[in-house]
């Protein structure tokens, strides 16, 4: 019981990073319609740029001014690529099918991966921001031996936490959240009533820099930045199946189950049947559960016949 | 004027409905088609030495032709019915293991046969991935052919009795026999493949101006109007989907047999997906030959760029190289989205229709 409660806690806490992930895409879907494939690529560059601009300045300034130049960095150049993409990409697509700004975003991940391996550099880079990573032992008197927790791991959902705290805040209390809002709803409507879209775009895609940033450095310090950090967006893609692509909460749920769903598969089910099924449960889940609640737990339910 | 088809008037339907109505149009496929089968295999032969043409054949015409194919195959199911997949590489693989495993176990079994066989196993596995199309679409839809894409990844990768037992996961092939005589030489496998693409080509483009084609297109165009106009949603989808995936699995077994010989389940990775789903984007969305134009922009791209920076006196290692190739690509690919989403297979249209004003601007 203690190891299955361990693998369980294991699985919901690397399912934080899913949703952190998952949520980058949910505001940019939410707000513009798009699905943005390259969330993970965001989130690599960014990891990118955090990391190396933490190290080039913590040569010469202390730790503390080190991590908080390297978080400015790494905000200002998602705040660049957001623009970018805003201004080269987004703002000439307008009025085309969802499908061909999707494919877009298939072309900007690619360009978005190397250019930052171009410019960051290609090998793996230890994240250190000073979470202790210790280990921790809960529970003992319950089970024996304990329940094993990653201390970085339980930042992340603290973090998370609070991440999906200020969104739900931004969102709902803010005349900026309500407007994006209104952009979410009706491109058109929201237009006439004088709201700036491409502006909208701008903060949005700013937006989900951030949280790709956050989602960084929680993977990084845990695997270090490298760039397999991309498949990530693939298996948040499942998450936003299960959660909706509309829904925040969702978007952390669907992350939780996930995680949790794939850990407890690959340990129970997968030694029974060759192991690895790590790789696609989640999207097999996500097929299943696509035939019986095509818009997720929490998702807008859309009447349509298709 | 020199392409011009002034005096050739159609005096029956079938000649109005012909797939080349023009006299130039025949005449310069029936004159591409001579080429590649008789000019080039002798202009190769007589012209370069063995290494050369072997290289020729080897790494540039059986690939472009092999991925022609598979471009083809997608193109039927995102150009034609509107249905978007990031799981060529899994089908392309479903294709190999399945034919691999058919001339293994039946080595009576004639080797055309185990590819074909290599394509309906595709198809099967394409109508059950694309059941779910019924249900949803979209986005949602390129969810479950990614799904794809990692269980079948996965499948070949861990479950031996796919592999033949093969401890490492890498199999390697039989060769393949066409009626009695052996594949070996580079002209012998590029003469085969180009026949099976010339026919497929062939049968696919008269498939898409017939009716499944317009019931496909009236899908992608519109489906709610399509339902309305009496097509019925489940078998127009299902059908190009299985159409599909038949043609890249008989492609993914051609890449297998003829083009790697031996290959582990990582030649089918999401990286060909991306790569096949590329070509269409650039070569043209709903075109047999944007799918052509394509696949060689995509294969010729990576070779010009490599030469580039050398020419132009810049160093660049060639990692950076690698990194700024793919780069390219996906400036390419959104490149086209914006300007010219219907790909190089409009810009030839264009082309052709200023030829055929030429020299008058209108």
């Amino acid at each position: 019981m203690g190891f299955f409660i361990e693998v369980l806690i294991g699985g919901l806490l690397s399912g934080v990073l899913y949703s952190l992930v998952a949520l980058g895409f949910v505001v940019i879907f939410k707000a513009s319609g798009v699905l943005n494939f390259a969330q993970g690529s965001m989130v690599l560059l960014a990891g990118l740029a955090f990391v190396r601009a933490q190290a080039f300045l913590g040569e010469t300034f202390p730790f503390w001014i080190s991590v908080a130049g390297g978080l400015a960095f790494a905000v200002a150049i998602m705040v660049i690529v957001a623009w970018l993409v805003e201004k080269f990409v987004l703002t000439r697509l307008i009025n085309q099918s969802s499908l061909s700004l999707f494919m877009a975003t298939i072309g900007l991940a690619f360009v978005i991966d190397e250019l930052s391996q171009i410019a960051f550099g290609s090998e793996v880079y230890a994240v250190k921001i000073g979470i202790p990573r210790e280990p921790i032992i809960v529970l003992t008197g319950l089970f024996d031996g304990g329940v094993l927790l990653n201390s970085v791991d339980l930042w992340a959902a603290i973090i998370a936490a609070c991440l999906v705290l200020i969104l739900v805040v931004f969102f709902q209390k803010t005349g900026t959240g309500l407007a994006l809002r209104a952009v979410a709803d009706d491109h058109a409507a929201a237009q006439s009533v004088g709201i700036p879209i491409p502006w909208t775009w701008l903060i949005i895609w700013s937006v989900a820099g951030l949280i790709a940033l956050a989602a960084a450095v929680l993977w990084g310090t845990k695997v270090g930045i490298q760039y397999s950090i991309v498949f990530l967006a693939m298996k948040a893609l499942p998450v936003l199946i299960l959660g909706g692509f509309t829904s925040i909460p969702g978007a952390i749920v669907g992350g939780l189950l996930i995680g949790a769903g794939e850990k407890l598969a690959e340990v129970f089910i997968g030694s029974m049947i060759g192991g690895g099924i790590e790789y696609w449960f989640a999207y097999v889940v996500a097929l299943i559960f696509l035939m019986i609640w095509p818009q997720g737990l929490f998702g807008e339910r859309l009447i349509e016949r298709i | 004027m020199i392409y011009h088809e002034a005096g050739q008037f159609k005096t029956s339907y079938k000649q109005d409905m012909a797939m080349l109505p023009i006299v130039q149009d025949r005449w310069s496929v029936v004159a591409l088609v001579t080429f590649a089968v008789a000019g080039l295999p002798i202009l190769l032969a007589f012209g370069t030495d063995a290494f050369t043409s072997n290289y020729l054949y080897s790494a540039i015409l059986i690939p472009f032709l092999i991925l022609s194919l598979a471009s083809i195959g997608l193109n039927i199911l995102v150009g034609y019915c509107g249905q978007i997949s990031l799981g060529t590489g899994a089908f392309m693989a479903i294709g190999a293991y399945a034919a691999y495993n058919v001339a293994v176990r039946l080595p009576q079994v004639p080797s055309i046969l185990a590819i074909l066989c290599g394509g309906i196993a595709a198809a099967g596995a394409g109508i059950a991935f694309g059941l779910p199309s019924l249900r949803i679409k979209g986005l949602y839809l390129a969810v479950t052919t990614l799904a794809a894409q990692f269980f079948f990844d996965w499948l070949f990768l861990r479950v031996s009795w796919f592999t033949n037992g093969s401890a490492s996961g890498s199999v390697t092939a039989p060769a393949v026999e066409i009626l009695g005589i052996k594949l070996e030489s580079g002209t012998g496998k590029y003469l085969f493949v180009l026949a099976v693409v010339v026919l497929f080509s062939l049968g696919l483009k008269n498939l898409t101006r017939g009716a499944l084609g317009r019931q496909w297109m009236a899908i992608r165009d519109m489906d709610i109007a399509a339902e309305i106009i009496g097509i019925r949603p489940v078998y127009a989808k299902l059908t190009a989907f299985a159409v599909s995936s038949f043609t890249i699995g008989v492609a993914g077994a051609l890449w297998a047999f003829v083009h790697l010989g031996s290959w582990e389940p990582l030649a089918f990775s999401i990286d060909r997906s991306f790569n096949i789903l590329f070509m269409i984007i650039v070569g043209g969305l709903g075109s047999i030959l944007g799918s052509f134009l394509g696949t060689a922009f995509i294969m010729i791209l990576p070779i010009v760029l490599t030469r580039v920076p050398a020419a132009l006196g810049v160093p660049l290692s060639t990692s950076t190289i690698s990194h700024l190739e793919v780069a390219v690509f996906g400036i390419l690919i959104i490149f086209f989205l914006i300007a010219e989403p219907l790909g190089l297979a409009r810009l030839w249209l264009l082309a052709k229709e200023k030829l055929r004003i030429w020299p008058f601007p209108y």
